[in-house]
């Protein structure tokens, strides 16, 4: 009966680690595919979309994650394909430091503006 | 005087911004990925149209010479468009037409070919479109050149035309 027991929590156990490890590649599947643009579409992601590119698209990222690759690793090996413009989220590269840097430039410049016209009412 | 330095400023950024956006007029809409460098062909593996064997990407591309990629598909309109220009390319000795159906019904394909002929000297099936995402096609038709290094050298989005076919006859020469 022991052993039983001992079989059954095993087999349980067992089972719960796959639907969870099942779970994780879904969501993971999911926000990649969200971060991807679906080049043939207007506006929309591959995860939006039910264009044949983007079922494509959806098909290889599955067995990419079912292969063991990594989140950066799958976004590396669409970017080789298809380019940066295919990842909604640039990285920092010499394209796109402008992109990264402006807001942050614009930020400074206008806080100076700021205190410089507040330090003047003073 | 900082009243007219303020319009200054506003004018030469508002025409700045004109200038930005009506250049961008003038822009295609669609994009086009940029092949930078060459680029290896893939490593995949497909099944034959023909004889339903799998074969590797290395079988496939194994001739010392140049081959030419053609994705297409019996449902895509463009692909019946570009088909006679594809049978002209096929005469030319000096490259080998491989074709790729993309996410076809078999007997469509199969009625396609019977019906405009065949051009391609191999035709492999892509049923989920992996072997194409592979290519970094992203739709159909698309055509590739390989050169004899095994590496892709000239991408053409879209159905290919009179021009298209001088380019590939002046590359693979």
């Amino acid at each position: 009966m022991k052993i039983l027991k001992i079989f059954i929590i095993m087999f349980l156990s067992i089972g719960f680690s796959h639907l969870k490890s099942e779970e994780k590649n879904i969501e993971l599947k999911n926000k990649i595919l969200k971060n991807i643009r679906c080049l043939v579409c207007q506006g929309q992601s591959v995860y939006d979309s039910e264009s044949e590119f983007a079922s494509s698209i959806k098909i290889i990222i599955d067995k990419k994650i079912n292969e063991g690759l990594e989140e950066d690793q799958i976004y590396e090996f669409l970017r080789e394909k298809y380019g940066d413009w295919i990842i909604y989220d640039p990285e920092l590269n010499k394209n796109t430091y402008i992109l990264w840097l402006l807001p942050l430039l614009l930020f400074l410049f206008g806080g100076a503006i700021i205190s410089k016209n507040l330090n003047n009412k003073k | 005087m900082k009243n007219k330095l303020n319009l200054l400023i506003i004018i030469t950024f508002l025409s700045f911004c004109f200038i930005i956006f009506y250049k961008g007029l003038s822009n295609s809409n669609t994009y086009s990925p940029k092949i930078s460098n060459k680029k290896n062909i893939p490593i995949f593996e497909a099944k034959d149209f023909n004889s339903n064997i799998y074969l590797n990407s290395e079988k496939i591309f194994e001739e010392d010479t140049f081959y030419i990629v053609n994705i297409w598909a019996s449902w895509c309109v463009p692909c019946r468009t570009e088909h006679p220009l594809l049978m002209e390319l096929s005469k030319n000795q000096s490259a080998k037409l491989i074709g790729l159906n993309y996410r076809d019904n078999l007997n469509n394909a199969k009625n396609f070919i019977n019906e405009l002929g065949n051009p391609y000297s191999q035709i492999m099936i892509d049923n989920e479109g992996i072997v194409s995402v592979e290519f970094g096609a992203y739709g159909v038709p698309e055509t590739f050149i390989v050169d004899k290094n095994k590496k892709i050298i000239k991408k053409f989005i879209g159905p290919i035309n009179k021009e298209i076919v001088k380019k590939i006859k002046l590359i693979i020469q």
